[in-house]
Formats: structure tokens, sequence, C-alpha cells
């Protein structure tokens, strides 16, 4: 085993973390969040560097990349507090087509995603599911060469300006039940596809998405009629395993900028950081960091493994922890920081927000834990 | 960056389970599973099998005796040994005396225990802390006064691990009273049976009595048992922590215990189920094992980046709260696990594994005692509050 990043690794690491000090501000993330500037004008530097296509083989237009190319990007986001929808396009959409889709499919759609000329994301989880992809109620009906899609899907990330998605949709069988739900690739376009986008507490825009009557081909099919549930698993662990590791950057930076401030703010006449109380929280959110970072690597070791019993246990273990340990690092964070830290103005109440809304994302740490629980 | 296990590493692990399974006796193994007391024989004789394999001793350089494995290759030793059920093998000696002797030791020190830690006819232990000398152990006060080719010691030794089986001690002495307290230490090879040196056990919390004190009344040690120069031993003595610092981990007892919890859960029952089948007794056992997950591929990174030639000295810090803190809740989920009979206490089964019947059954008997005594972990080897102030130290860098 060899933890240690290869020459093309730190490259990768090196390219993105430049861009990102240069033109990433937290001033400017905030623009960003707030819709004041478009997030869009940021796609093109994505692509630029090649991210778009990671995960995408290098046949058709993609850098082939392996999960922990993903996890390096991701982390180096998560320092960011990039706000544009690059693990739902790049991570779980681009993937997905890839393995599942048709020769058609593949062609048409995978190199303009890989050259942000198309964005396509994954809409799966739908109201009352809470974090089950099985629960599928959208039902799909065969109309002679065409499917009907009628249904509703929930805070999906990235729909708004997103040209198709990737909508799960129950072919037979009840909800609750992996059997029968099959994929669609669905133009955003189509008649009877209604978005209503809000904000959220972390400064994305998700999507309610309601679909009446939306009337595609067969062609629009990803995957065989009925079987579609394994590959939206996997791609969700892969969505999941990104967001582990984002969020160990997130808890970098948080830690970084904790550290900064018990050196620097004074009370008593002495730095705050010179009081044990306090070091030790400091110290705790340092191993809780460590840890997520191994857990991180291990859902990314584990995301390519043909055993899916591996890769769904390493992939809970890491959300699991990664869920808790992120909310206990924020919530330290804001702690340490005082008064200060429970303002809008600081950067350490977003990174906060956004440990939470990552637990809160593909499953939260009791969800995890149930599944690593069921696979014990 | 490779994930995978090399498929050496992989066949190696084979090999040591292999071993394990069939070189260990299995009365040491069912003593060492059953969390029964260990005798001194136990420890010797797996320490002299491993020896005859050429596993005598896992972190020494071929040089001396040792394997030459890479860290990766230790850990999975040690990991098979704990879980295989093997008695741990004695740090003192192999771990601890033996880099110092040699780094710091002159050849004839070299060649006269060196070969003699390897196959057991020494069993080593620690004179470190003393009564007012625990974290802080500068402040140690055991005088070693030179007198022609002797050094005179008087004071008192205290928490020795094992003191009772070992024949010989290495001891920090503090030879000059000027200066700092770190200036005048000095580091001492003890024969345990030189005149004015005694040992009275300390009973413990799980009514063992492993650790004890030391107390040192005149004994005359050889100055030729200096090691390196004298009033120089703090330097030893910071080498020696910084030495296979992974260790600290404790992965071999964390998954020796996980899996002792998850057999003793699958086979205990409330209400007619397996005790596994509880959910919520079934969601602690997932809790702990994702943590051990966690603790051991911080570990297989901390071990990587320390081959790669990385300071990992705040990491080791981590490493050791954290194995400590698994331990101790592991310890605390397998008395869970036996419910009501974690009560009853058997001195006598402890030693023998015979007596009186257990309710509940023998295998449960050990278990109270157990988590009792885990409260050790996360105070010795510098308590736990010890290695957060040097991980804050590092980390906010004041």
């Amino acid at each position: 085993m060899d933890f240690t990043y290869t020459d093309e690794q730190s490259m990768l690491a090196e390219a993105v973390g430049r861009w990102l000090d240069a033109d990433y501000d937290f001033a400017r993330r905030r623009r960003l969040a707030a819709g004041e500037e478009s997030w869009q004008s940021n796609w093109s530097q994505y692509a630029d560097l090649g991210l778009l296509g990671l995960n995408v083989p290098e046949a058709h237009g993609g850098m082939g990349a392996t999960s922990i190319e993903a996890l390096i990007v991701m982390q180096a986001l998560g320092r960011a507090l990039a706000v544009e929808p690059y693990l739902q396009n790049a991570l779980v959409a681009a993937p997905l087509l890839a393995r599942a889709g048709t020769n058609t499919q593949c062609e048409a759609w995978l190199a303009p995603l890989a050259s942000g000329d198309k964005r396509v994301v994954v809409a799966a989880y739908e109201p009352g599911g809470g974090y089950d992809l099985e629960h599928v109620e959208t039902r799909a009906t065969a109309m002679g060469d065409d499917f009907a899609l009628n249904g509703r899907k929930s805070l999906v990330i990235g729909a708004d300006g997103a040209d198709a998605l990737l909508v799960s949709a129950r072919t037979s069988g009840n909800a609750g039940d992996p059997a029968g739900i099959s994929l669609f690739l669905v133009p955003t376009a189509s008649f009877g596809v209604t978005l209503e986008v809000a904000p959220t507490i972390d400064g994305q825009r998700a999507a309610e998405i309601s679909l009446r009557d939306v009337t595609v081909p067969a062609a629009a099919l990803v995957g065989a009629v009925g079987r579609g549930f394994e590959e939206l698993e996997l791609a969700i662990d892969r969505g999941t395993a990104g967001l582990c590791a984002e969020a160990v950057g997130v808890m970098e930076k948080l830690l970084e900028m904790t550290a900064e401030h018990l050196r620097t703010r004074k009370q008593f006449g002495q730095p705050i950081g010179a009081f044990q109380a306090l070091q030790h929280r400091a110290a705790d959110m340092a191993i809780a960091i460590e840890q997520a970072r191994s857990m991180a690597l291990l859902a990314a070791a584990r995301i390519d493994d043909p055993d899916r019993r591996e890769r769904r246990r390493a992939v809970s273990a890491a959300k699991t922890m990664i869920g808790q340990s992120g909310r206990h690092v924020g919530e330290q964070a804001v702690h340490l920081h005082g008064g200060m830290g429970m303002t809008d103005d600081l950067a350490v109440g977003w990174y906060f927000k956004r440990l939470v809304a990552i637990d809160l994302t593909h499953g939260d740490a009791d969800h995890h834990l149930e599944q690593f629980g069921a696979l014990l | 960056m490779d994930l995978r296990e090399s498929p050496e590493d992989v066949a190696f692990r084979g090999e040591v389970r292999e071993f394990v399974a069939t070189h260990l006796p299995p009365e040491i193994r069912e003593r060492v599973l059953g969390f029964r007391r260990v005798p001194r024989e136990d420890y010797v004789t797996w320490q002299r099998i491993l020896h005859q394999r050429g596993w005598g001793a896992p972190g020494w350089p071929r040089e001396f005796g040792g394997t030459g494995w890479t860290a990766r290759q230790r850990s999975i030793f040690e990991e098979e040994c704990y879980t295989g059920g093997a008695p741990r093998q004695m740090p003192f000696g192999l771990s601890m005396v033996a880099p110092v002797i040699m780094k710091f030791g002159t050849p004839a020190q070299r060649e006269h225990y060196l070969p003699r830690i390897l196959d057991f006819r020494d069993w080593w232990c620690q004179g470190y802390s003393e009564p007012g000398a625990g974290s802080d152990l500068a402040s140690l006060k055991t005088r070693a006064e030179r007198r022609g080719d002797v050094y005179v010691l008087n004071g008192q030794k205290t928490w020795t691990s094992f003191a009772h089986y070992a024949n010989m001690i290495f001891c920090l002495v503090r030879t000059r009273a000027e200066g700092k307290p770190q200036q005048g230490i000095s580091f001492l090879l003890i024969d345990m049976k030189t005149p004015g040196l005694r040992v009275r056990p300390i009973k413990t919390l799980d009514q063992g009595a492993d650790v004890n004190e030391v107390f040192l009344d005149d004994v005359e040690v050889p100055v030729a048992n200096l090691v390196g120069e004298e009033d120089r031993g703090w330097t030893i003595a910071k080498y020696l922590l910084g030495h296979e610092r992974t260790n600290i981990a404790g992965i071999g007892m964390c998954k020796r215990l996980l899996s002792r919890l998850k057999a003793l859960a699958a086979g205990e029952t409330r209400r007619g189920r397996p005790l596994l089948e509880d959910p919520r007794f079934r969601e602690k056992v997932a809790r702990i094992e994702i943590q051990v997950l966690s603790h051991e591929w911080s570990l297989m990174r901390v071990i990587s980046l320390e081959q790669a030639g990385r300071d990992v000295s705040t990491e080791a810090s981590m490493l050791k709260i954290r194995g400590s803190e698994i331990q101790q809740h592991l310890g605390a989920l397998l008395m869970e696990c036996a419910g009501p009979h974690a009560l009853h206490y058997s001195p006598e089964w402890l030693e023998t594994g015979h007596g009186e019947e257990m309710p509940g059954g023998a295998h449960l008997a050990g278990l109270a005692a157990q988590y009792f005594d885990l409260r050790k972990v996360a105070i010795y080897g510098g308590t736990n509050e010890v290695q957060r102030n040097i991980i804050a130290r590092a980390v906010v860098g004041l």
C-alpha cells in the first residue's frame, strides 16, 4: 500500500489548488452563492482543467482517471467551498452514463459533458422517501415505443440549467422495491418537466421537479428496463465518496482558520490558544480530521470494488463517520471563534453549514449506520 | 497512491495466520482469548517459537537477528498474532531497550544483551515512573552516585509492568542534581538480583498484579552498565519514545477485542434472540466497527507516510488516543455482552480456567476484569491529555 501521491496526482492537486487559490476567495464564493455572479462562468475553468471528464473514459474525451483523482479534486473544492454542482455532473451523472448508457448515448453526451458544453444531473430522491433510492413512486408507463413519466423528484442539486436529467422511474413493482426501477435520460426542456428552484442553507440551489406525462422514446432508457437500481446505487455511492473527500477539505480549512484565531485572538492578556481547555478542543478537531481523511480514502479505495458488499460497507462506514465528525468539527470551529463565529460575515459559519449539508446529502450518519449495521 | 494491499503483503498475512494457527499451543490461545491470566511461561514459550521461525524480533534490522520487515509487515504480523490469540510480545526488551542498546550501547553491551533478548533469556522491565514523576518524567528523583567503578542507587520506581517476571530492568536515574531537570539523567541497565533491589506488587482493579513498585536501596550497578554518556539519558529516553511510534496504536488489540465482541454477541441471547440481532446492540457494534476501520486505515496511512520519511510524531499521538479509546469502548461492550453474569468474579478461574462453575458460562468470566483493566490504556504511555497537549502544540502552534 502506498498513500503518497504519484507525480501526476501531485500535479493535479497543485493545478486545482492554484486555480482556486487565485480565483476563488470567500468574497467571490459569497457572490456566487448569492446569485450575484453566475457560477456558470467557472464551468469552463473546470473543463479546461479536465475536471468535468475526470471519470469519463478517454475514448469519450475524458481523463479516465480513478477515484483517487476524484478524491484529490473534491478535497480541493472543499477547501475553497466551491459552490458549483461539480460532483453531481462530473462524478455522479457522467460515470453513470459512461457505464450504463448505450453507445449512441455515450457518443452524444460524454464528450459535451467533458467539455462543459452540456450538463446532466441525476434526479433520484422523492418526497417522503428519505435517503432511500429504492423509494421510487415515479412511474414510467410504456406507450408503444415511448414511455410516459409521471411523478416528483426532490432536492436535485444543479438541475436548473442542466440539459438533461437522469431520472429513476418505476416500470414495475412498488415503492421500496429495488427491482423494477429504470433510468431515463430526460431533456430538461421536455414538455411536462417543471422545476421549482430554491436555495439550500449552504448556498447551493436545489430543484423540486415534477414530471407530468413526460414522453420520452425507448432510446432514452439508460440500462435495461427494470434493472436500473444497481447502477444508480453505484453512482450515488460514487457521489457519497466524493462528498466524504470534500468534507475533508472543508474540515482542514476550518481547523486552519480556527488555529489562526486561537493564535491571534487575545483575552486575559494572552492568546486564547494558550488555554488548555481550548487546546484540547482543537486537538480533538485534528483527530477527527485525520480519521475523516482515512475514511475518505477507504471509500475511494473501495468504490470500484466488484464486490458490492465491500463497496457498500466502506462507503457507509465513511459517511457515518464523516457525517458525525464533520458536524463535530464545524460546531467546535464556531464555538472556538466565540461570538464572531456566529456571524454571517465570517467564512467559518459557511464552512460549518457545508459540513452539515454534506451530512444531510446521500444519507446522513444514522442512515449509513443502519446500512453498515445490516452488513456487519 | 495505491490503496490495494500488495500481493506480497496478502501472502505474508496468510503465512503468519497459518503459522499462528498451527504453532501456538491451544491452551495458551484459550487463556489469551478468554481474557484469563497469562503466566510467564506462556510469553516465553511463544517468544521462543517465534524466535525459532526467525520471527523473534519483528522490529529489528537483520544484522542483529531481526526480520528486516517493513512497517506494514510488522503491523500485519501484530494483527494476526493478536487475532490468532497469541500472547503479546513483551515490548520492554524487544522494542524498548534493544533499540537503545543498538544505537547507544557499546559493542560489548550489544553482544551480551541482544541475543539474550531475542530468545528471552532476559526478561526486561522499564524503570521510568516514580511516585513523584508520572507524566512529568523529567522530575524523577532516584539518585545514582558514582563511587569508583559503581553507581550507588537510592530511590523508588513504580508502575513497573512485569517487574515480578523480569530479571533485568533499565532505569532512568539522576546523576546530577544541578541544572535543568532533563540534563542530569542517565540510562542504566540493572540486574534485578542485585542486593538492595526489592519488588512489591501493586494490586489493580482487575485484582491482578502486573504492575509493581521497585525499591532501590544502596543498589550497586557497575559503571559498565551505563548506556551512552552520563547525564545524557534524556536524549535516550526521547529516542526510545520516538521508536516504533505506530506500535502505540494497539491495532492488534482493537481487532482482537472486536472479533471477540462479534462472536460473543452472536452467541449470547436476550429474550431468545442473539444479542447481535437486538437493534440497539447491533448499532453499538456497527459504530465501534466503523471506528476500528478508521483506526486501521489511519495506522496504514501513517505507516506509509513514515516510510516516505515524514515525521509522524503528532499522528502517533492521535493513534495513541484513538487506539486507547477504542479499546476501552470495546471492553465495555464485551462486558455488556455478559449482562448480569459480568457480576460474577472468580480469581481462581482467571488463574487456572478451573474451579467453581461460572454462571452464564466460563467464557464470560473474564469480561468485567478486562473492562476494568482497560482503564489503564488511556493513562500509560503518556496520558491521553498529554497526547492532546502534543497535538495542540502542533496544530495551534503556540
